[in-house]
């Protein structure tokens, strides 16, 4: 895949991860309207018609809204959430991380800032903003909507722990999210996956206390019942493990990604070699990055939480790992470094 | 006739498309290389004050100084003349007489300690770093803009509409930076 194929699939991917966001508030919406609050298209239908004194006949409401106003809610909301996500992901990003500016006053910032602009110039890219997250372990990561509003921000046991050389090559890795606008994809994903834990915390809890058998028992006919709690237990387990899916999601766009960001983020340097040894070294610290939380994991250049299922192979960890094994990214780039043969498969 | 029009419609639009094309990536190499520049000039404005400041500490190396100095003077004339294959000499020059400079460095452990000289140090490698990355984008975008021209069917009329290979920066072939440095172990 070429840099304007993965280009375009990321933009073909973001629209896509909105519209399902979208269906998504548009499905809570409507189980919401059908049942906590009756509401019932075909009851409109058959509304009864009673005298009104002044003389003419009027539309009675049977018990039932006959305005979806949770759907209608719901998508306003659902769309406004998206939009926001658009337009503020990037700062939402670095506020939950308490990433700050880097400092030029300061010798390794300095470096750093100089590091991003080293990288941006070999990538022909505009400069992006540096920041720093206040925490010991090794972690980088990069956010934004386009190139130029982009930042890459790198922790401070990142800064401590490199030299200039692997700094840089970690440095080019996120430049390689930047330039392949991958950052646009997971800056929204993150964001939207916020909103659904939040949505469906909300409806889980409320769907404890609330009012759901007087809504399924008076909802219109009696033979539409049984199919009714269907309905209920379904849209209530899609409400419930939305955030499971979500993540999954997440984790299955970005390990794809990490791949190619190894891969082109060693071609901006010429340097495999100097990746390979900061892979090591952030391999080598375990510990989690307690500044950035599992809602960003999917952004960072390896997984924050510091399990280490990242070094496990096979299906279960395929499913929740956010980054490919690092193992497998370290060969790969040594087979580009000419230090390791082609693997057979 | 009406198949002859629409045949002809065809190839004009895909000329107009490739023309635009190739005019888009020769400004891009226009700037690529304007870019280079740039990091050259921030590398002459940098020198005199690091010469300035490490001049106190290395005395003994009077003459690596003098030799990064001369470097600098003979690069500043050479951008002013213009002729490239002149700048990229003394420019090549220039990037040795420094690499000798900052090697010695490192035997000065107090100039290490010195929070200015330091700054410089990694202001230089910086600006060293800038223009290698800056010479491996222009080539980058060269060979994008070069192959982009010697592709059929582009290859058919790109000369016609007036495009032509540019050159790649390279090192002349009796450039100091392609001789291996002398590193000297005796003690």
């Amino acid at each position: 895949m070429n840099i304007y194929e993965q280009q375009a699939s990321n933009r073909r991917m973001t629209a896509g991860i909105m519209f399902v966001f979208i269906a998504f508030f548009l499905v809570i919406g409507l189980g919401f309207d059908f049942f906590y609050l009756n509401f019932n298209p075909t009851v409109d239908a058959q509304a009864q018609y009673k005298w009104n004194p002044n003389g003419y006949y009027e539309a009675q409401a049977s018990g039932a809204s006959t305005v979806p106003f949770g759907t209608i809610f719901s998508l306003l909301f659902g769309v406004g959430l998206a939009a926001n996500g658009l337009y503020n992901g990037a700062s939402m990003v670095l506020r939950s991380t308490m990433a700050r500016r880097a400092l030029a006053s300061n010798d390794k910032e300095k470096q750093f800032l100089n590091v991003v602009t080293e990288m941006a110039t070999a990538a022909g890219l505009p400069v992006p903003a540096a920041y720093i997250v206040p925490d010991p372990d090794l972690n980088a990561f990069a956010t934004g909507m386009n190139p130029a509003t982009s930042v890459i921000a790198v922790t401070e046991g990142l800064l401590n722990a490199l030299n200039r050389e692997e700094l840089q090559a970690v440095v080019a890795h996120e430049m390689s999210h930047i330039r392949n606008y991958d950052i646009r994809l997971m800056t929204v994903t993150a964001a939207l996956m916020g909103a659904i834990a939040l949505i469906s915390d909300f409806a889980g809890r409320s769907s404890r206390y609330g009012r759901r058998t007087t809504g399924l028992s008076s909802s219109g006919g009696s033979n539409r019942k049984g199919g009714a709690v269907i309905f209920f237990v379904i849209w209530l387990l899609l409400v419930l493990l939305a955030p499971l899916i979500s993540r999954m999601l997440a984790m299955a766009i970005s390990r794809q990604r990490e791949f190619l960001a190894d891969a082109s983020g060693a071609e901006i340097t010429r340097n495999p070699v100097a990746l390979i040894s900061a892979l090591e070294k952030i391999r080598a610290a375990v510990t989690p990055t307690n500044a950035i939380n599992n809602g960003v994991a999917h952004m960072c250049i390896t997984d924050p939480r510091g399990s280490l299922i990242e070094e496990k192979a096979g299906f279960a960890a395929d499913l929740l790992a956010t980054h490919p094994p690092m193992e497998k990214r370290i060969l790969a780039l040594k087979v580009m470094a000419y230090q390791a043969d082609k693997p057979a498969a | 006739m009406a198949i002859a029009i629409i045949v002809l419609v065809v190839v004009g639009l895909g000329v107009v498309v490739v023309f635009n094309n190739l005019v888009g990536l020769r400004n891009q190499v226009l700037n690529a290389f304007r870019q280079i520049d740039v990091q050259l000039k921030r590398r002459h404005d940098l020198i005199p004050n690091l010469v300035e400041s490490v001049k106190g500490e290395m005395k003994f190396e009077k003459e690596t100084l003098e030799r990064v100095i001369q470097a600098r003077t003979a690069a500043v004339s050479a951008g002013q003349g213009g002729n490239m294959a002149d700048v990229m000499a003394k420019e090549g020059m220039l990037t040795q007489a420094l690499g000798r400079l900052m090697a010695i460095s490192e035997n000065y452990p107090n100039l290490k300690a010195n929070e200015s000289v330091r700054t410089l140090m990694e202001e230089l490698t910086h600006t060293e770093n800038q223009i290698g990355f800056s010479r491996q984008f222009y080539n980058d975008v060269v060979t994008k803009f070069n192959t982009k021209q010697q592709v059929f069917p582009t290859n058919l009329f790109a000369a016609m509409l007036g495009f032509s290979p540019s050159a790649l920066w390279e090192l002349p072939a009796d450039s100091p930076e392609r001789e291996n440095p002398k590193v000297n172990l005796a003690v």
